[in-house]
């Protein structure tokens, strides 16, 4: 039986005295594309945070079969995880190419991606390459805090809200981007509201409420789940 | 004319001294969100290591090992001191950095005693490099000016034209993205902190046996830093550069200014006897840095070249 890439067990987390994640329990196998739903303040990006160290978890998170809950970030990194967070943090005083290398982790043994290739794949980075990464659009920003993470070849991406305030046919593009890094073989959580984006790419749905998993299923099958989507996706 | 041309090189020598220090101590405002109320503490050990390897060896070898040394002093606190400290807030990190450069004062006063010790300038720079108009300028301040210039490029070099120096100026402004990109930054903080405390040492180095160097040197430097950083804006290297540089010159040529109150608001009918007219230009020199920072934190509070106001 194939190892999952990601398993979360009962992962809690808290913010001060608030209990945010409430026994999260979650896998990702490898090659999948796992769309996690919910609310607003359900706790999506926490799990996410709490994943990539950024949040103190309590549980188990195993990557590849080694424990990572409580490592520090640039670990939980180099052993193969990627993260694309929501405010996107590119390096707004360097230039797109400064932004990209910044994304290999170790120039001696650099990853499967060059500068190039990213550039090659994203024309519109390419005319700005030298360009301040401050002055992008919010797609192009998007665009380039994805290529950075690829930079660093990592087997599984965490990408957080990554449709966040743009506009609909950029939307599109950041949707045909995510399906384009999942068939290159690389794992891909996707925190998102939008479920046409979700539904369109993942393979299963996770969704969120009140800090847990209240659902998992195929997108097939949360398609014909109203229930769910009444009691825990609509508005 | 010697005065003025005396005044501006002079001038930029301190200026470019003070950028050593207050370079380290905006990149390590950066990193940690205070000010280091230390790091003019490490400027005088630098000069005290300085004096100790001169006296085994010879000032060339205290001239490279004694910053690399302040340096490690400083990682060391960083790593085993602030990392730990910084747990528990701003506050906490603001104390610990006064109650370190007061231990570090005490320490320096037990091992090199109360008063100054005989650090002297090498004799093969002991020696007038120029004369105009009969004043000579010694061989010395240009050999400063010299490692003031170098350190300046090597920095420049470091910050803009490397992949670390990139990494670095990342870190300050988003270390939780560079975390996520694989890079350590705790350690990079650690070599930030410990750059900052070797530029501070290498300024003691070749400035404590041209002024002072006794247990009060950090003290008497420590507040005209201060003044550089929150002149030039917190956290802004370029804005530390143009601080240091006005300040410096600001200083030396009110040194050179002889002229009294009496003499400027003579329209005033100010006698010279008195004790207003009496104040002269030079003797404002100390107080015109912190006149400067009065005057900036009321009308531009966020410095010359600072994103945030204080």
């Amino acid at each position: 039986m194939t190892q999952p890439m990601l398993e979360v067990k009962d992962l809690n987390a808290f913010y001060g005295k608030s209990h945010v994640l409430r026994g999260v329990n979650m896998e990702i196998m490898p090659g999948e594309v796992i769309a996690l739903l919910g609310r607003n303040g359900v706790g999506r990006s926490t799990t996410a945070k709490a994943i990539m160290g950024e949040v103190a978890p309590k549980g188990e998170i195993i990557f590849k079969g080694k424990p990572i809950a409580g490592l520090e970030s640039h670990k939980i990194s180099r052993l193969g995880l990627g993260y694309v967070p929501e405010s996107r943090d590119i390096f707004p005083t360097m230039t797109v190419r400064q932004n990209l290398v910044l994304g290999i982790k170790d120039m001696k043994n650099p990853g499967k991606y060059t500068v190039d290739d990213m550039l090659d794949m994203f024309p519109n980075l390419r005319n700005r390459a030298d360009n301040a990464a401050g002055v992008l659009s919010g797609g192009e920003k998007q665009m380039l805090t994805m290529c950075r993470t690829l930079m660093g070849d990592p087997e599984l991406i965490i990408i957080d809200e990554p449709t966040e305030g743009l506009a609909p046919k950029i939307v599109q593009q950041i949707g045909d981007t995510i399906a384009e890094i999942a068939k290159t073989g690389v794992s891909i959580l996707l925190v998102e509201q939008k479920l046409s984006i979700a539904l369109r790419i993942a393979n299963r749905v996770y969704v969120m409420g009140h800090g847990e998993i209240v659902y998992g299923g195929t997108p097939a099958d949360f398609a014909t789940r109203d229930d769910v989507r009444k009691e825990w996706l609509e508005v | 004319m010697e005065t003025i041309v005396f005044a501006l090189l002079n001038g930029v020598i301190y200026g470019l001294l003070l950028f050593m220090l207050s370079s380290g101590l905006t990149l390590i405002f950066s990193m940690m969100g205070v000010l280091n109320f230390a790091h003019a503490s490490f400027y005088m050990l630098g000069a005290y290591f300085a004096y100790t390897i001169m006296g085994a060896t010879s000032f060339w070898l205290a001239l490279f090992i004694a910053p690399i040394l302040v340096g490690l002093v400083g990682a060391v606190v960083e790593r085993y001191g602030l990392r730990k400290v910084h747990a528990n807030g701003h506050v906490a990190e603001l104390l610990f950095t006064f109650g370190l450069a007061y231990l570090i004062e005490e320490i320096v006063k037990i091992v090199y005693g109360k008063t100054a010790v005989d650090y002297k300038i090498p004799s093969l720079l002991d020696f007038p490099a120029f004369t105009i108009y009969g004043a000579s300028f010694p061989a010395y301040r240009m050999f400063m000016l010299f490692i003031a210039i170098g350190m300046l490029v090597g920095l420049w070099f470091l910050l803009k034209k490397t992949r670390a120096g990139l990494i670095i100026q990342a870190a300050l402004t988003h270390p939780h993205m560079v975390g996520h990109l694989g890079h350590n930054v705790p350690l990079i903080f650690m070599t930030v902190f410990g750059i900052g405390c070797a530029l501070a040492g290498l300024a003691g180095v070749i400035a404590g046996n041209i002024f002072v160097t006794d247990p009060a040197m950090a003290v008497l430097m420590g507040p005209i830093v201060f003044v550089v950083v929150v002149v030039g804006g917190i956290g802004s290297l370029e804005g530390a550069f143009l601080a240091s540089i006005l300040i410096g010159l600001l200083q030396n040529f009110a040194v050179g200014i002889s002229a009294s109150f009496a003499d400027i608001f003579w329209f005033t009918g100010l006698s010279p006897t008195s004790e207003i007219g009496d104040i002269t230009v030079s003797s404002l020199a100390p107080v015109l840095p912190f006149l400067l920072l009065v005057l900036m934190l009321i009308f531009r509070p966020r410095g010359l070249m600072g994103e945030q106001e204080l």
